[in-house]
C-alpha cells in the first residue's frame, strides 16, 4: 500500500526495498500539508470579504410570514427540470409568488412512484396551504392522502378531481392542436405533414388527435388531400420515440418523415423534439416545425427560425392563477375545477414569430375565424384523451 | 475474529482481565468487515455533510466573509447539517415529537410509527432483489438482471392479482407465486443460455432488463389490462384479496417485510445447509474443480439463475401487491439496480443483505423527510448510498484513512 503511494508521488524515483515506511511517511505528510496549506490560502483569500451589518429581523418580515401561504408541490418522476409540465407548474408557483408576496413556495421531487404518498404526506404534516401534485399518475396517491387529510387543500395537474378538496387542472389541448393542424395543412407545400409522440399516453396523443382533425377539417373545407404521417386518429396508432430526451431518436424519426414528403412536423416529445428542430435547421427552410407546451421561441430560442408556431398548453398560468386565488383566501372548488380551453387561453396557438411574413394573410384570418368557431362550438375538436 | 478472541480471553479470564479490553479494542480497530462497514457509513455521512453545505447558497454566502466573522459560517453550516441529518433520522426511525404527542394523547400511535413503517416499506422489495444478486454471486454469476426479473415479477403478480378473482388468502398466494415464477422465467433464460452456449450472463441479463421494461410499458396500455376510464398508462387495480395486508392509512408497511425476513432465513438455509447450496458455492469457488468433483455446472447455473430470478420476482410482487396496487411503466422503480448495491453492502450474505436493505430503507424514507423539511435534494440520498458502497468496495481506502490494523493481527500486534 505504502509503496504504491510512493510510486504515485515520486514517479521518477525507483521504488526499491529501501523505501521503508519510516522514510516515506514524512514525505507524504509534507505533501499533504503543502496541499492543505495551498488550498487553505486560496479559501482564505476568497473568504476575506467583510461581514454584513447585523440587521434586526424587523416587523416587516414577521408581518409577511404571519399570513404566509405555503404553496408546496410534489413533482412526478420527471423531476423539477423536465422542461415540461413539472417545470411549468413550478414556474407557475414562482410567478404566483411575484404577484402575491405572501406565497411561500416549496417543492419535493419524486425519484420513484413509491415516493408520491410520503411526498404529499410530508407536506400535510408541514401544514402546507396548497399542495400540488403534478401528473395523472399521481391521481391515486393524491386521492388517498386527500381523503385522509380532508382539511388540506390539494390541486392536481392533468387529472380529474378525486375529492372535494382536490382542485383539478386539465387542458383541452386538442382545440389548440386543431388550429395547428389547419395551419400546417395550409402552410405545407408538399401536401404532407408529419407528427410523432414521445410515448403513447393521453397527454401526448391528445395533441396528435387535434392535429389530425385540423388537417382533415382543412381538406374537407378546401377539397384538398393533405396527408398526416405518423398518426392515425381512427386506429389511435402512430410513430413514437419512446423517449422525451433522446434527440438522436427525434432526428431519425424526422428524417424518415421528411423523406416520405412531410414538410411541416409536430413533435410531441419534449427534448426529443429538438432533434426535429435540428433537421429543420439543416434543411435550410424546406422543413418547418410546430413546437408544443411553451412558445418555442422562448423555451428553445436557438431554433426560433424553424418554428412555424407552437401549440401552447399553459400549465404555468393555470397553476399561477390557482395559487394566487388561494393566497387571497378564495375557495378553490373541485367542480368544475379548471379546464384550459381556447376561450380562457389555457391552451392557444402561439404567435408566428419569424414566420409572420411567410404565412398567408388569408390563412391567418381563417385560423382566427376557426378559433372563434371552436370556442362557439360550431366546429368540434374532439379527442378520446380529452378531459371530461 | 472478535468472537474467537473473546472466547480465548474468557478462558483465561481470572488471570488476564485487563488483556480482554486490549484484545477487544485492538480487534475493534482492525479492518474486519463490521468496522469497515461502519466507518464507510461514517465517511459517507461526513462527505454528505460537506455536500449539504456546498449545495446551499445562503450558507455558502456566509463563507465569503469567513475570516471577518467565522462564527456565522460555522453556525449556519452546523444548523443546516444537523437539521438535515436529524430530519433523516426522524423520517426513518421516528419523530420524538410524534411520540410525545401520542403519549400525551394529542397524536395517534399511527403517526408515531409512520416513519418506521416507511423504512420497512422501502426496505422490503430491496431485501428480495438484494438476495437475488447475492445468491447468484455466491454461485459465481453476476446477476445484473434483477431489475428485469423484478419487472416481470410485477407484471405476473399484478396481472394475477386483478384477473383471477380467487377467494381471500388463496388470491394473494397465487399472485405471489405468479410473481416469483415470472421472475424465475426471466432468470432461467440467461441461466440456460449461460449453461448451454456460454453466453455471458451480464450481457444477456442487461438486454433482458430492457426487454422487460419495454414489455411492461406496452402491456399497461393494452385493452383488458389498462384501467377502464383511464387514458394514461396505468393498469387495473389489484383485487383487495390479493393485496398484502397492511395497517392502512399512514402506515403503509405490509406483510412484505415479514415475508422478506422469512425468505432471508430460507436463503440462508439454502446456501449453508442444503445440497444445492453446497453445489452452488463449489461452482462459485471453482467451476472446473466442481465439475471434476461430479457437480453438473450447467445444471447449477440454470437452477441458480432461476432461483435468483424468482427472488427478484418476489421483490417486484411485493412492490405491486404491497404499495403500488396497479401497474405503471415505472412501477418497479429502481429496486433491481438498488439490489446490486444492497448485495454488495451486505457482502453477499443473506442476513447482511437484510441489514443492508434496512439501511437503504432508512436512507430512502428519511430522505423524503429531509427533502421536504430541510429542502435538501433527494439526490443526496443517492450520493450517500453510492459513497457507502464505494468505500465498502475499496476497503483499502478506509483502512488507509483510519490507519486500521490488518484483520489478522495476533496478540502481539
Amino acid at each position: 500500500m505504502a509503496r504504491s503511494y510512493a510510486a504515485d508521488l515520486r514517479p521518477t524515483e525507483s521504488v526499491g526495498e529501501q523505501w521503508k515506511e519510516g522514510v516515506l511517511r514524512p514525505v507524504r505528510g509534507k505533501r499533504i500539508v503543502a496541499i492543505l496549506a495551498a488550498g487553505g490560502l486560496t479559501l482564505a483569500a476568497a473568504a476575506c470579504g467583510d461581514a454584513p451589518e447585523d440587521t434586526p429581523s424587523g416587523s416587516a418580515s414577521s408581518a409577511a410570514t404571519a399570513a404566509a401561504y405555503k404553496a408546496c408541490m410534489v413533482t412526478d418522476t420527471g423531476g423539477i427540470d423536465d422542461k415540461s409540465f413539472n417545470a411549468s407548474a413550478w414556474a407557475g408557483i414562482q410567478a404566483a409568488k411575484a404577484e402575491a408576496s405572501n406565497v411561500d413556495p416549496k417543492y419535493v421531487s419524486s425519484s420513484s412512484e413509491a415516493d408520491y404518498e410520503p411526498g404529499l404526506r410530508n407536506f400535510v404534516s408541514q401544514k402546507c396551504d396548497y399542495i400540488l401534485a403534478v401528473g395523472g399518475l399521481m391521481g391515486d396517491a393524491t386521492k388517498k392522502v386527500a381523503t385522509e387529510s380532508a382539511s388540506s387543500q390539494f390541486a392536481i395537474v392533468d387529472s380529474s378531481s378525486s375529492g372535494a378538496n382536490v382542485y383539478p387542472m386539465q387542458f383541452a389541448t386538442q382545440q389548440a392542436a386543431f388550429l395547428a393542424g389547419y395551419l400546417a395543412a395550409g402552410y405545407s407545400k408538399s401536401g404532407k405533414v408529419g407528427t410523432y409522440g414521445g410515448l403513447k399516453i393521453a397527454p401526448v396523443t391528445i395533441f396528435m388527435d387535434g392535429f389530425a382533425d385540423g388537417v382533415a377539417y382543412y381538406n374537407q373545407k378546401k377539397g384538398k388531400t393533405v396527408q398526416v404521417l405518423g398518426w392515425d386518429k381512427a386506429k389511435q396508432n402512430g410513430t413514437f420515440a419512446d423517449s422525451f430526451i433522446d434527440q438522436n431518436k427525434g432526428k431519425t424519426i424526422t428524417q424518415t418523415l421528411v423523406s416520405q414528403g412531410a414538410d411541416v412536423v409536430l413533435p410531441v416529445a419534449g427534448g426529443t423534439g429538438l432533434g426535429t428542430a435540428q433537421v429543420a435547421k439543416d434543411s435550410s427552410g424546406k422543413v418547418s416545425v410546430i413546437w408544443v407546451d411553451q412558445d418555442g421561441c422562448k423555451s428553445a430560442a436557438q431554433y426560433c427560425d424553424v418554428f412555424l408556431s407552437t401549440v401552447v398548453k399553459n400549465v404555468e398560468e393555470a397553476v399561477k392563477e390557482s395559487v394566487v386565488k388561494g393566497a387571497k383566501g378564495e375557495k378553490l372548488s373541485a367542480t368544475p375545477g379548471y379546464i384550459g380551453t381556447l376561450e380562457n387561453d389555457g391552451v392557444s396557438l402561439a404567435p408566428y414569430n419569424q414566420f409572420d411574413s411567410k404565412v398567408d394573410a388569408t390563412l391567418k384570418t381563417e385560423i382566427d375565424q376557426l378559433k372563434k368557431d371552436i370556442i362557439a362550438g360550431t366546429v368540434k375538436a374532439e379527442s378520446a384523451s380529452a378531459p371530461k | 475474529m472478535t468472537a474467537e478472541a473473546t472466547k480465548e480471553t474468557r478462558e483465561k479470564e481470572p488471570v488476564e482481565r485487563e488483556a480482554f479490553l486490549n484484545v477487544f479494542l485492538r480487534n475493534l480497530w482492525s479492518s474486519n468487515s463490521v468496522t469497515i462497514t461502519v466507518l464507510s457509513i461514517v465517511l459517507a455521512v461526513i462527505i454528505g455533510a460537506v455536500l449539504i453545505v456546498v449545495s446551499d447558497s445562503t450558507v455558502l454566502e456566509k463563507f465569503t466573509y469567513f475570516t471577518a466573522r467565522p462564527a456565522d459560517a460555522l453556525d449556519a453550516s452546523w444548523t443546516l447539517i444537523s437539521s438535515a441529518y436529524s430530519d433523516l433520522l426522524k423520517g426513518a426511525l421516528g419523530d420524538p415529537e410524534a411520540f410525545n404527542a401520542w403519549f400525551s394523547g394529542t397524536g395517534t400511535w399511527q403517526d408515531a410509527f409512520a416513519p418506521l413503517s416507511e423504512t420497512l416499506t422501502y426496505a422490503a422489495p430491496l431485501v428480495f432483489t438484494g438476495l437475488s444478486v447475492s445468491l447468484a454471486f455466491r454461485g459465481g454469476l453476476f446477476n445484473i438482471g434483477a431489475q428485469g426479473q423484478a419487472v416481470l415479477g410485477c407484471i405476473a403478480a399484478g396481472v394475477a392479482g386483478f384477473t383471477f378473482g380467487l377467494p381471500i388468502v388463496l388470491n394473494l398466494l397465487v399472485a405471489l407465486i405468479a410473481g416469483a415464477l415470472g421472475g424465475a422465467l426471466w432468470g432461467f433464460l440467461p441461466g440456460l443460455l449461460k449453461a448451454r452456449t456460454g453466453a455471458h450472463e451480464v450481457i444477456t441479463t442487461i438486454m433482458l432488463n430492457y426487454t422487460a421494461g419495454l414489455f411492461l410499458a406496452w402491456l399497461v396500455i393494452q385493452k383488458g389490462i389498462q384501467q377502464p376510464g383511464r387514458t394514461d398508462a396505468i393498469s387495473k387495480v389489484v383485487a383487495d384479496s390479493a393485496q398484502l395486508p397492511s395497517f392502512g392509512g399512514v402506515l403503509r408497511v405490509n406483510l412484505g417485510i415479514v415475508l422478506a425476513v422469512l425468505v432471508t432465513a430460507g436463503v440462508a438455509w439454502l446456501l449453508n445447509r442444503s445440497a444445492f447450496g453446497f453445489e452452488l458455492r463449489a461452482v462459485g469457488a471453482n467451476p472446473h474443480a466442481a465439475k471434476t468433483a461430479g457437480i453438473s455446472v450447467a445444471k447449477t447455473y440454470t437452477l441458480l439463475m432461476a432461483v435468483a430470478g424468482g427472488l427478484a420476482g418476489l421483490g417486484g410482487a411485493t412492490q405491486v401487491l404491497g404499495t403500488a396496487y396497479a401497474l405503471t411503466p415505472s412501477v418497479a422503480g429502481n429496486i433491481g439496480f438498488d439490489g446490486l448495491l444492497v448485495a454488495l453492502l451486505g457482502r453477499n450474505r443473506p442476513w447482511g443483505t437484510l441489514l443492508a436493505a434496512l439501511l437503504f430503507g432508512v436512507l430512502r424514507a428519511g430522505g423524503n423527510r429531509m427533502q421536504s423539511f430541510t429542502g435538501i435534494s433527494l439526490e443526496l440520498v443517492n450520493v450517500l448510498q453510492a459513497l457507502i458502497v464505494i468505500f465498502i468496495a475499496a476497503p483499502a481506502l478506509v483502512k488507509a484513512i483510519f490507519q486500521l490494523r490488518a484483520a489478522r493481527t495476533t496478540a502481539k500486534g
